[in-house]
């Protein structure tokens, strides 16, 4: 037979999942800030940290449209796990991470045949109910996690064996900065594979998908798993660059902001998680320093404009904005 | 040689509504085979109960002679059993590549596959361009889904299904809300599929019925009032009554 080349342009599918130059520019940015706010390294490893987490809730809700009010379960988990195995003498901030990252999994996949029954409703009160679960038990095992006090004597050796926690918080933020790079490097990954694209069409039309022979359930359990893992990683994280647990770890504000994180940034494309965070901790971080009581006045009336009008978010208007110059020019 | 799909005594009742009622159908092997009847005659929930959509009360389903009755959705499109949609169900912010792509990998079983991007998967790919190009859909394959007219996503409904390789498919209304000078078109295209291919087909314009079938089923009620080839239909003074003296009271 005859090779006839094919009449579809194959192109945009196979030039998808490649790196484009404002990507590049984007994780520069972490590089130029060490050297633009030194005097900031803690804010910023948090907004690393924080973004992890920001991405975690974006695979379950912006690719797979699992809607969850307590995906703080997973970070807590991981970051007690991390927190606890420093304690008791495994330090090694990598070790951690992957245990950390482990045992959330675990947890959230046992949990995915509680969520991943009945509607959004339902998920929204049974993964809530699951986060307070887990925030009532943390305060009642005192023994265990400290309590209210916090988990003390986190101890962590250095990272590969090499760069010491400093005071300064430089080991803490080029090691968060890393690991948020290595996890949205494979997340980015994950999205363009055909698993990915099974999230997308579970998203769009989920009563399709059986119909072309996808089994939904199976394929819902496994990026909610997911997601747990990368949470987990996100809360052992900041155990390990604070050397600290504070019950806060677990707690509805946390779940609520990453939500509303991901909501301004806009879900389903991985930067609208960066970039959501890094929009909400820096407004927080100056409209709280100006106004203490009522920036979230504000900060609620910008998430009812997104919302209503921007339903995508920051992402959203940008790509709109591009389409436009693009189109004129 | 065994059915391509049967039922056994299949029953279903929503509370005290019986949709479907004891309903006992054979279709063979490479079959043309049209589900007629009155609207409200229970022939979607005849297609649902057959696709595993919906479970049924009581009774049995066949596909290739396996007993598929327990069986979920997309285990049973694993076994050669696809469908179209009554009302189009389609990925609407995909392309119209991207939504086949996906289908396909579905089919060759890449769908777990999570480190190579689609792109890198040349054999559901490649599949995938050449099935929209049978069909006549290479120019929009780059479109997304819901920038397309009517008719050509009432297409891809079609391509869909059979990117998921039936040996028997199910289309339910497949001409729904189009033009009559598209569906034309879109009969030809299902009349050019490969003989091998068992078609059911759920249809209210009887001369697309009666041309395209070879075997014709008559569902009342939820329950088969008869079947026989399109001659003997036609000639029916039952199905007469029923069906078409409610097309003539409408």
């Amino acid at each position: 037979m005859a090779i006839i080349p094919s009449p579809v342009d194959l192109a945009p599918l196979r030039r998808a999942p490649a790196w484009r130059t404002a990507e590049y520019i984007c994780w520069l940015l972490p590089v130029a800030a060490y050297f633009l706010f030194p005097t900031s390294l803690s804010l910023l490893s948090q907004m690393a940290i924080t973004g992890l987490f920001a991405l975690s809730l974006d695979l379950i809700l912006g690719y797979a449209g699992i809607v969850s009010l307590g995906h703080v379960a997973f970070f807590g988990v991981g970051a007690y796990a991390a927190g606890l195995l420093a304690k008791y003498g495994y330090g090694d901030p990598l070790l951690g991470l992957a245990i950390a990252g482990t045992v959330a999994a675990a947890v959230g996949y046992l949990s995915s045949f509680l969520v991943l029954r009945g509607s959004d409703l339902t998920r929204l009160m049974v993964t809530l109910g699951v986060a307070m679960m887990l925030f009532e038990a943390a305060n009642k095992l005192t023994e265990f996690t400290g309590g209210v006090d916090g988990l003390q004597g986190v101890d962590m050796k250095p990272v590969l064996g090499l760069f010491r926690f400093d005071l300064y918080g430089k080991t803490a933020y080029w090691y968060s900065v890393a690991v948020l790079f290595v996890f949205f490097w494979l997340a980015r990954r994950i999205v363009h594979s055909p698993f990915g694209l099974s999230l997308r069409g579970i998203k769009q039309n989920v009563i399709r998908m059986p119909a072309i022979g996808a089994p939904v359930h199976a394929r819902l359990a496994a990026v909610y798993t997911l997601g747990a893992a990368y949470a987990g990683v996100a809360g052992a994280l900041l155990t390990q660059t604070t050397q600290f647990v504070s019950l806060d770890v677990l707690s509805f504000p946390r779940s609520a902001a990453v939500m509303l994180m991901l909501v301004l940034g806009g879900t389903g494309s991985l930067y609208g998680a960066l970039i959501g965070t890094l929009v909400f901790m820096t407004a927080h971080h100056f409209l709280s320093n100006l106004n203490p009581q009522y920036w979230q006045f504000w900060l609620g009336a910008v998430l009812v404009l997104v919302v209503l009008f921007a339903r995508d978010g920051i992402m959203g208007i940008a790509q709109t904005v591009i389409k436009r110059v693009r189109g004129k020019a | 040689m065994s059915a391509a799909l049967q039922t056994r005594n299949l029953c279903k009742k929503f509370g005290g509504f019986s949709a479907a009622r004891d309903v006992t159908l054979t279709i063979e092997q490479g079959a043309r085979h049209a589900l007629i009847g009155p609207n409200g005659a229970g022939k979607t929930t005849l297609v649902n109960l057959l696709t595993g959509f919906l479970e049924p009360t009581s009774g049995e389903v066949f596909l290739k002679g396996e007993n598929v009755t327990r069986l979920a959705q997309h285990q049973r499109v694993k076994r050669g059993l696809a469908r179209t949609f009554q009302i189009n169900s389609l990925f609407a912010d995909m392309t119209v590549l991207e939504s086949m792509t996906l289908a396909v990998c579905e089919r060759l079983g890449f769908g777990w596959h999570w480190w190579r991007p689609v792109g890198d998967h040349a054999a559901a790919v490649d599949e995938a361009a050449t099935l929209l190009a049978s069909l006549r859909l290479a120019d929009v394959a780059n479109e997304k889904t819901r920038n397309l007219a009517y008719g050509k996503q009432r297409l891809i409904e079609i391509a869909l299904a059979l990117a998921a390789g039936p040996q028997v498919l199910l289309l339910d209304e497949p001409a729904a809300g189009v033009p009559t000078s598209e569906s034309r078109e879109l009969f030809e295209t299902i009349a050019r599929l490969p003989r091998e291919v068992t078609i059911v087909l759920i249809e209210h314009d009887m001369d697309l019925v009666f041309r395209f079938a070879d075997r014709i089923s008559v569902l009342v009620n939820g329950a088969l009032l008869t079947e026989n080839t399109p001659q003997e239909i036609a000639r029916d003074k039952r199905v007469k009554e029923v069906y078409l003296g409610e097309a003539l009271d409408g």
